[in-house]
């Protein structure tokens, strides 16, 4: 299994590429609300998106009040 | 009618295939403009399926196929209206949407489902009517209503149970999650799945292929398979109603509409 760090680097690589923003510009504890400049649909499309590339269900309801990548991505990791 | 251009939707037919697309922004949320344009789409149906083979609903936003039922004009007239006035009115408009709903889903032609993005609530009951749903591949569906007190109004819970097992209704409806097109795939309600962008076009081949077929044998198979659960349709409306008058809707309404912070009120 994955590490959470190589979890991590994952998720911002993806939100980095998806969103097109400098991937030096996002940091583990970022608001990816903020950095991102992102909606609630558009933060649907990038769970979506994470879904499809750890092949997981992540319900949305684990998200609630998530919004930066480190947490995120301790969520991803207990699905793995 | 073989040809019209609403406010919220239009249709024309191409290749023997009628396309009713919806554009309504920002994701084609149903309230009652949209409500009228489908009446006229059902008013023309028999018309329109005398000239074609296959009907296509599909969605010309990027957001989505649709977000569902327009909750803004659902609270807006809740609190226009003195309580019982308010309550005769979601039922009206819940029995004008389920005669709509009931004509697509009846139709004696093949339709097809094209979605993409959000495909939640009413906007995914309005999937729901159809013979196939192609989906693509960054298509979620979701049945958010429990979220808001209330259960899914448009016939969304009968065709969910004739199509899919109880136990992943529970779930879906109970928990109120969006799930993706793969989850979709597995319980059996997306029958194809299309890269992104690619779902109309998807959906356009399978109208080319179910064209080459007998209509009347093609109609007879889908009246075989496809039953319309009526009596289940009817307390459907019947349970949102008594649901709908409680002061916990009005709340969760409330906090759904006025809320302006990033992520949507959702408990």
């Amino acid at each position: 299994m994955p590490t959470t760090d190589h979890t991590l680097d994952q998720i911002l690589d993806l939100a980095a590429t998806h969103f097109k923003v400098p991937r030096e510009k996002l940091t583990p504890d970022d608001d990816f609300f903020k950095t991102l400049g992102i909606d609630s649909l558009q933060a649907l499309d990038l769970l979506t998106r994470i879904e499809h590339h750890f092949a997981i269900e992540l319900p949305d309801y684990e998200l609630q009040g998530v919004s930066d990548f480190r947490t995120l991505a301790n969520r991803i990791q207990a699905r793995l | 009618m073989n040809n019209f251009k609403g406010q919220t939707l239009s249709w024309q037919i191409v290749n023997g295939a009628i396309e009713l697309a919806l554009h309504r922004d920002p994701c084609n949320e149903i309230g009652s403009l949209t409500l009228d344009e489908l009446e006229k789409f059902a008013a023309a149906l028999p018309g329109l399926a005398n000239e074609a083979h296959a009907l296509i609903v599909h969605s010309t936003l990027k957001a989505g196929f649709s977000a569902g039922a327009d909750l803004r004009e659902l609270f807006q007239r809740g609190q226009e209206m003195e309580k019982g006035a308010a309550l005769r009115g979601v039922r009206e408009f819940l029995e004008r949407i389920h005669s709509v709903m009931n004509a697509l889903d009846a139709a004696p032609l093949t339709t097809i489902a094209a979605v993409h993005g959000v495909t939640f609530g009413g906007g995914f009951e309005l999937a729901l009517v159809c013979d196939i749903i192609i989906a693509d591949r960054m298509a979620r569906f979701c049945f958010p209503e429990l979220r808001l007190g209330l259960i899914p109004g448009f016939g969304g819970i009968p065709r969910l149970k004739r199509d899919l097992g109880n136990a992943v209704v529970r779930d879906l409806l109970l928990t109120g999650r969006s799930f993706n097109v793969m989850k979709a795939q597995q319980i059996g309600l997306v029958s194809q799945i299309a890269a992104e962008g690619e779902a109309l076009r998807v959906a356009r081949a399978t109208a080319s292929q179910v064209g080459k077929f007998d209509r009347r044998t093609a109609a007879a198979a889908k009246e075989f398979v496809k039953p319309i659960p009526y009596e289940e349709l009817k307390r459907e409306i019947d349970i949102f109603c008594d649901l709908y008058s409680r002061p916990a809707v009005e709340e969760g309404l409330r906090k759904f509409v006025e809320n302006e912070g990033v992520q949507p009120y959702l408990p």
